[in-house]
């Protein structure tokens, strides 16, 4: 497809595929991940981990381990604590939420499995894991909390004895006359219940950092691995005690994270507290084990939904009961209440809706912390709202795309809002849903459906609509009090060769954030692409602002970087004319050179400019600084959010005999704005469409009842692998966002938001003839089997 | 997940390797292709004080013809089984069965002997074992036995080989002409250990039903086990679905984290009796 | 702690020596003791395929194979097979269908894919690529992306044959 933008000109880069340049030095296995830095007196550290889920730590013996060869220190929580302070991981704008203090050991009760009790810091991880087989630790069990609902029973056991109850948070949403809807005889109504899984992250790069530190200096340097450089700069000075100018985060090539790598991590703090205690280098790099035990984990809801039709099909209530478990902490900073926040705000946003009611329960429990990962909270809030849809449609004998059709928020009708409050503004649920019917072809699949159906064999179809949130305003996190910053900050300037230099304060992993940068760079400033030099993930180089994550690199520090870009060649510009004795408005820059805007005719090229301002100011006439770089700094106003949306459709068959699932198509469109390039647009929906069909059908934490995770291996935990995932078709819609002159919106987190309420519906469409519904992920084969004898 | 330390030893002999083995006693581990050996001691789940590395000794690896029967050496590798012509030709089972084990990288390291020796009771290689009424060679200090496939395998990672005793080959009858296989095998992703698994041999037909037969189900019990009930049904003549009733008659069946019990007798049915009607559809074309 | 070892291989076409501890996985040896970093280390229990490199011209994984085991044995990494220009089409196809985001599974996916390239026979259709990448795990594509590549790179490779037969 051929995006046209209001940039769009000859040797234009926003808007076209170019491959990403730093994708080059990563095929040659020359990237540069925390892992391959050895710096030198490295040593390294590993965790004895809590066996239990809920224990109080009677006696820590680790004489022997101190005595082996090759380890040079052995910490435990209260030793650590008297290093590091302790962190709270609540928002004051999430009224009423608490969470106790966490400190980055455990001290004196571990509340989960795989919670770090002792540290070891020895010559190798080897040794270190040596050392940790030679450490006593005696445990005095405690009665684990594990299922959320019982956890907020009168008398379940407190995981925090200093609270009155289990409950981290909880909330009301009430607008509307959600009663009426639901006592109207001509009305229908469905009611459901779903289950969604615990599931994490499963990076391939497991977390790992190395702490440096300087005491002449007294400077702190962390090699991270993660999304949000600065954001870790102020965790670590808040509880290191080092200044946070002196706390350097460098962040170079980040082997996935999706949200895993953004919070704050016990034992990450504690390799950085040994790092200063020990004067040298220490690295903690997590295995695979300590990946699913200790990487935040994920959903994780019960969710009860009821909603309300009138006999033309029009929306009239959604009432919505939500309970969610988060593990014994809100994690921090960003908390464990925005994912379920999320859920009970975005449901029902694709479609009008006159009445809501819903309740959030947000419990602690003795499993692994839960808090955000990619797309947040979209998955619950879609799959149970088009499970709905679909039941409603079932109910009053429409087509489930009719129904939608009758509901969906017209393309002419914003800016808009839901009755949560969410304001919206340029979306497309209507040209969305045309196009994706258009390239799916519909029609002809529902009669190969029907003559299937025949021969035995259950194909289903299933529609996903969505509203997601991208480019957050501060008031996502800071407004709460949160460390995070929510505008980003984009450097641009030209050398003495004419090369463009930048530098952003987003990150990259692997999404083509430096890649757009350049891009957007190159095309403001009429420079080839590979004459810009583009610099991330440095808190010593880099502006400051918030990362990436919540779909906002594109949007935000894309829109930062299209104005430092924009700023810096108005000054080269205007050197230009001093240097040329013309004017700035007569001047443009194209194919590296200073040129006539009305003729092209090439003046000077952007080297020698470049050399003349640096080498021969002399000849500047007076009053023109030597000065060709600009900052500039973008946050969204005025909208709290830059929503934006899409559709989508699963096409599956299922084995009625073995329950197995065979994706067979599936298709999305989607609008994120303004497309900067379209090839990492589409690889971002694919990839975070095959991360929702993880959750939808393989990947789970399966725990014991007292607490254990049953699955923390690779073989055991399953994620999506080639062979089983089908090709995706991607389509879009344009609609820019008026919150910018570049008029984009996210897309990372599209494909993990749509794509589990889109195979659940499409399996529950195969099963229907059978008389079959099933409201639990994932959907493995004997789940789909016992709702086959249940029959829904 | 590191491995604790461990000596490592190489001997070029099986006898060496058998001498070694006795002398290290319960800390000596014999591994040949180690890909399952070394993933259990990155978890440190074994802790051996020695490798005894039998990757190397030539005579135990390679395929031969021995009269009617194949003999394939305890080190070759799963890839070389699942290329090998005279596997394709003689025994069709094995080389079906080798595309569902793990994955290429894994085939290309993973040995046929070490699949047996480990004894997994959700891998495909058992399975085929019994289903072709292979033998086991055995080699110890104290001499060379043999042991049938149907005594070999004896519960959740245990076989007949006692500590120290080396698996250096497998001996394969060659199915008479006319025997034909069946293989069936679920699993949530391809390549992964079975949910559950069917490897079947049914001997030439006559008068209508098979002469005999030999139904091993893996991914069931703590072991591959052989359905004696399912194999009195076939030959009996029964139809599929009532020899696919029968399909773990006396299997102690055990549930996993992906397939309960009752899942898993339904699986075994199910795979019985598709394989059973497909074998028989197949029979009704060619005739 | 048990003695080391002596051991010499080759890599990427260097004879290298070295004292080991029997327990050092290959792909440790690799990137630590050679600084072949290109390779990774992704489970540690042969999942998911993030360390496989080429022993004796055959793909295996790192993590389960001693760098002991590998004395005498011609290792390749992905720095070999770049530098050498072996795969450069697959990397050329990789980089244009954007077929690797955060870049940590590619030289596995890399060194899986050039076997299947080089098994001969008709270019392989794309389930039988996906079928014999499914031991190589990749979090950010979903996999599209490189099945593009490896079936533009098999047709291209055996057009090129075609034409010189």
């Amino acid at each position: 497809m051929n995006v046209t933008t209001k940039y769009d000109r000859p040797n234009s880069y926003i808007g076209s595929s170019v491959p990403r340049p730093n994708a080059a030095r990563l095929l040659q296995g020359r990237g540069r991940y925390v892992d391959d830095k050895i710096l030198p007196r490295m040593l390294h550290a590993a965790f004895l981990r809590s066996p239990h889920a809920h224990a109080r730590i009677t006696r820590i013996d680790t004489e022997a381990a101190r005595a082996l060869p090759g380890v040079v220190a052995v910490y435990d929580g209260a030793e650590i604590a008297r290093h590091v302070t302790p962190w709270q991981g609540v928002l004051t704008h999430l009224a009423g939420m608490r969470s106790p203090d966490q400190p980055a050991l455990a001290i004196d009760v571990a509340r989960w499995q795989g919670e770090p009790v002792v540290m070891v810091v020895a010559q190798s991880r080897a040794i270190a894991e040596d050392a940790l087989a030679l450490i006593e630790v005696e445990y005095d069990p405690l009665p684990a909390v594990t299922d959320m609902e019982a956890a907020l029973t009168e008398d379940a056991p407190r995981i925090h004895p200093e609270i009155d109850s289990n409950l981290c948070w909880q909330r009301d949403i009430d607008a509307g006359d959600v009663e009426a809807a639901f006592d109207d005889p001509a009305n229908t109504v469905v009611e459901r219940r779903f289950t969604f899984g615990r599931h994490t992250g499963v990076t391939l790069e497991p977390r790992v950092c190395i702490g440096d530190y300087d005491p002449s200096e007294d400077r702190l340097t962390m090699h991270y691995s993660g999304q949000a450089p600065h954001m870790m700069q102020s965790v670590l000075s808040r509880h290191l005690g080092v200044p946070e100018a002196r706390v350097r985060v460098i962040a170079e090539d980040v082997g996935g994270s999706f949200g895993i790598k953004i919070h704050t991590y016990g034992d990450e703090i504690a390799t950085m507290a040994a790092a200063k205690l020990l004067k040298r280098p220490v690295k903690f790099a997590a295995d695979r084990l300590e990946s699913f035990m200790t990487d935040i984990h994920a959903r994780d809801h019960r969710v009860t939904a009821r909603a309300a039709i009138d006999a033309e099909g029009r929306l009239q209530a959604v009432e919505i009961d939500d309970i969610t478990g988060i593990g014994p902490y809100s994690v921090y900073p960003r908390s464990s209440g925005i994912e379920g926040n999320q859920v009970i705000n975005l449901i029902g946003a694709p479609y009008e809706l006159p009445a809501y009611r819903a309740r959030l329960r947000v419990a602690f429990q003795n499993k692994v912390p839960m808090c955000q990962y990619r797309a947040v909270g979209h998955p619950i809030a879609m799959a149970v709202m088009e499970g709905i849809m679909d039941d409603l449609a079932a109910a009053s004998g429409r087509d489930p795309v009719e129904l939608r059709r009758i509901n969906l928020r017209a393309d002419d009708s914003y800016p808009s809002a839901s009755p949560q409050g969410m304001k919206f503004a340029d979306l497309s649920h209507q040209a969305c849903l045309d196009k994706l019917l258009d390239m799916m072809d519909y029609e002809r699949l529902k009669a190969d459906q029907d003559r299937l159906r025949a021969q035995g064999v259950y194909r289903g179809i299933g529609f996903v609509n969505m509203v997601e949130v991208t480019n957050p305003s501060p008031m996502f996190y800071g407004v709460g009090g949160a460390p995070i910053a929510a505008q980003d900050g984009a450097t641009a300037r030209l050398d003495a060769s004419g090369a463009v230099h930048v530098a952003n304060s987003i990150t990259e992993q692997g999404q083509g954030s430096e890649s757009i940068l350049a891009q957007i760079t190159a095309d403001v400033m009429g420079v080839d692409l590979a004459d810009v030099h583009v610099t991330t993930g440095d808190t010593a180089t880099v502006p400051y602002g918030g990362g990436t994550w919540a779909s906002r690199g594109a949007g935000i520090g894309g829109e930062a970087m299209l104005r430092a870009a924009t700023a810096l060649k108005d000054q080269v510009l205007e050197v230009a004319a001093a240097i040329l004795q013309g004017r700035p408005e007569a001047l443009d820059i194209r194919a590296g050179n200073i040129v006539d805007r009305d003729s092209g005719q090439i003046r000077m090229g952007l080297a020698d400019l470049g050399r003349t301002v640096y080498y021969r100011g002399n000849e500047l006439p007076d009053g023109v600084a030597p000065e060709l770089i600009a900052t500039r700094h973008f946050k969204v106003s005025d909208y709290p959010f830059v929503f934006t949306n899409g559709i989508m459709a699963s096409h599956v068959e299922v084995d009625a005999e073995t329950g197995i699932v065979t994706l067979l198509d599936h298709w999305v469109v989607e609008d994120v704005g303004t497309i900067l390039n379209e090839k990492l647009v589409d690889e971002q929906i694919r990839g975070g469409v095959v991360q929702g069909i993880g959750g939808a059908l393989y990947e789970e934490c399966v725990y014991s009842e007292d607490g254990q995770l049953q699955n923390a291996t690779m073989a055991d935990y399953l994620v999506p692998m080639a062979g089983e995932m089908p090709d995706i078709r991607i389509a879009h819609v344009s609609t820019p966002t008026r919150t910018s002159e570049l008029g984009a919106k996210g897309a990372g987190e599209a494909g993990t938001a749509g794509a589990p309420g889109a195979v659940m519906n499409a399996v529950n469409d195969a099963l229907r003839p059978l008389g079959a519904r099933l409201s639990q992920m994932p959907m493995t084969p004997e789940r789909v089997l016992k709702s086959l004898r249940q029959g829904g | 997940m590191k491995t604790n330390a461990f000596a490592y030893q190489r001997p070029d002999t099986a006898e060496e390797a058998v001498r070694l083995a006795a002398e290290g006693g319960d800390g000596a581990r014999f591994i040949a292709g180690g890909q399952s050996l070394l993933a259990a001691l990155n978890f440190r789940l074994d802790e051996p004080e020695a490798l005894i590395d039998i990757s190397r000794i030539a005579t135990l690896r390679g395929i031969e013809r021995r009269e009617n029967r194949l003999l394939i050496g305890a080190l070759t590798r799963h890839a070389e089984v699942a290329a090998s012509p005279e596997v394709a030709r003689d025994l069709p089972l094995i080389a079906r069965a080798m595309r569902e084990v793990a994955h290429p990288a894994i085939r290309n390291r993973g040995t046929f002997g070490g699949s047996l020796a480990l004894a997994d009771p959700a891998a495909e290689m058992p399975a085929c074992a019994l289903a072709l009424d292979a033998v086991m060679h055995v080699l110890s200090p104290e001499g060379r036995r043999q042991v049938p496939a149907a005594e070999f395998f004896c519960g959740m990672y245990e076989t007949a080989l006692e500590p120290g005793e080396l698996l250096t080959g497998v001996e394969i009858p060659l199915p008479e002409p006319g025997a034909r296989h069946g293989f069936s095998e679920l699993a949530r992703r391809h390549g992964d250990y079975a949910m559950a698994g069917l490897a079947m041999m049914l001997g030439p037909r006559s008068g209508g039903v098979p002469s005999w037969a030999r139904v091993a189900f893996f991914g069931l019990s703590d072991c591959p086990a052989r359905s004696a009930a399912a194999e009195a049904a076939i030959l009996s003549g029964a139809r599929p679905e009532d020899c696919a009733a029968k399909a773990c008659e006396e299997i102690e069946v055990f549930g996993d984290l992906n397939a309960d019990e009752a899942t898993k007798r339904h699986y075994a049915e199910v795979m019985l009796r598709r394989e059973l009607t497909r074998l028989a559809n197949d029979e009704e074309r060619t005739a | 702690m048990s003695a080391t070892l002596p051991i010499t291989l080759t890599v990427n076409g260097e004879s290298v020596s070295a004292d080991v501890a029997p327990r050092v996985p290959l792909v440790d040896f690799l990137r630590e003791t050679l600084g072949l970093t290109g390779t990774h280390l992704g489970c540690a229990h042969g999942v998911c395929g993030a360390c496989t490199v080429r022993v004796d011209g055959a793909a295996v994984r790192g993590c389960l194979m001693l760098a002991v085991q590998a004395d005498g044995a011609t290792v390749e990494t992905v720095e070999g097979v770049s530098d050498s220009g072996e795969i450069a089409d697959l990397q050329d196809a990789f980089h244009r269908h954007n077929a690797l985001q955060c870049g940590f599974c590619t030289a596995g996916m890399l060194m899986t894919a050039a076997e299947l390239l080089d098994a001969g026979g008709p270019p392989p259709e794309r389930a039988e690529i996906r079928e014999h990448i499914s031991g190589n795990y990749c979090r950010c594509t979903g996999y599209q992306s490189i099945v593009d590549a490896v079936e533009e790179v098999a047709q291209a490779r055996a057009a090129d044959k075609g034409g010189q037969a």
